[in-house]
């Protein structure tokens, strides 16, 4: 087989679609999520963020610690939780002091906030949904997030949407 | 027709081409976006990924140290 042959068949049919999987919640693996999100969608893919587990935490409506959620259970839980605020480190979280040291030293240092970025996300109007299954077991309803989650997803629907393009899971 | 300035030297991946596509996005056809930027990424890569959304780039040309200025027609 030529290597021409062998790239073709590595490289995705739509090169210009990127899809990620935010599973993690934790503050640096968001702002890896957003970075490539809008840098991707700055320079034309078309991106799709499909927001599942922790990572539910990044587009709650109310961005610091709240009794989100229906049930008791789910309730305490989305209040240890948090939103994207609140979002701990994944490494030297120091019970919550890495997030606000980082915020300090990003805006010192001239880098987007993870704040930024989401708004960035917003404007460039990357898509955002909402995984199903983790939104029934945290008891979350589509009105908790931010009106750009576009859609509430299952695995299939996701699949569809991600053919064809990359996609990352973080 | 008009042209609309926009300095991304001291902004970082992504907001370069972050402020780039919001910029162009607010543009009218046929209106000129002149970008100040540096070298290495926002240099090899903002003119390129412009043309590749269709837009035309007019002029790269070298300011001053490691500035650049590039004239990009929506």
């Amino acid at each position: 087989m030529e290597n021409s042959d062998i790239r073709s068949l590595d490289q995705p049919k739509d090169p210009k679609k990127l899809s990620i999987i935010s599973f993690s919640g934790d503050f640096d693996k968001l702002v890896a999520t957003f970075t490539l999100a809008t840098g991707a969608a700055a320079v034309g893919y078309e991106v799709h963020i499909f927001f599942t587990f922790w990572g539910l935490n990044a587009i709650k409506k109310k961005q610091g610690r709240a009794f989100v959620g229906t049930g008791f259970l789910p309730k305490l839980f989305g209040f240890f939780m948090g939103g994207l605020g609140s979002a701990p480190v994944s490494r030297l979280n120091f019970m919550g002091l890495s997030p606000k040291i980082f915020r300090y030293l990003m805006r010192k240092k001239n880098v987007a906030t993870l704040e930024e970025l989401v708004d960035a996300a917003k404007a460039l109007e990357v898509n955002m949904y909402a995984c199903e299954m983790a939104m029934h077991i945290l008891g979350l309803q589509k009105s908790d997030f931010i009106h750009e989650v576009k859609e509430v997803l299952g695995v299939t629907t996701f699949l569809d949407i991600s053919e064809g393009g990359r996609t990352l899971f973080i | 027709m008009s042209t609309v300035k926009l300095d991304i030297t001291r902004e970082h991946c992504p907001m370069t081409f972050v402020k780039t596509k919001i910029q162009l996005s607010k543009l009218q056809s046929g209106d000129i976006l002149e970008v100040l930027l540096t070298e290495g990424e926002p240099l090899q890569n903002i003119p390129r990924s412009a043309r590749e959304q269709g837009y035309k780039v007019l002029e790269v040309s070298h300011v001053g140290g490691q500035v650049h200025k590039v004239l990009i027609e929506k």
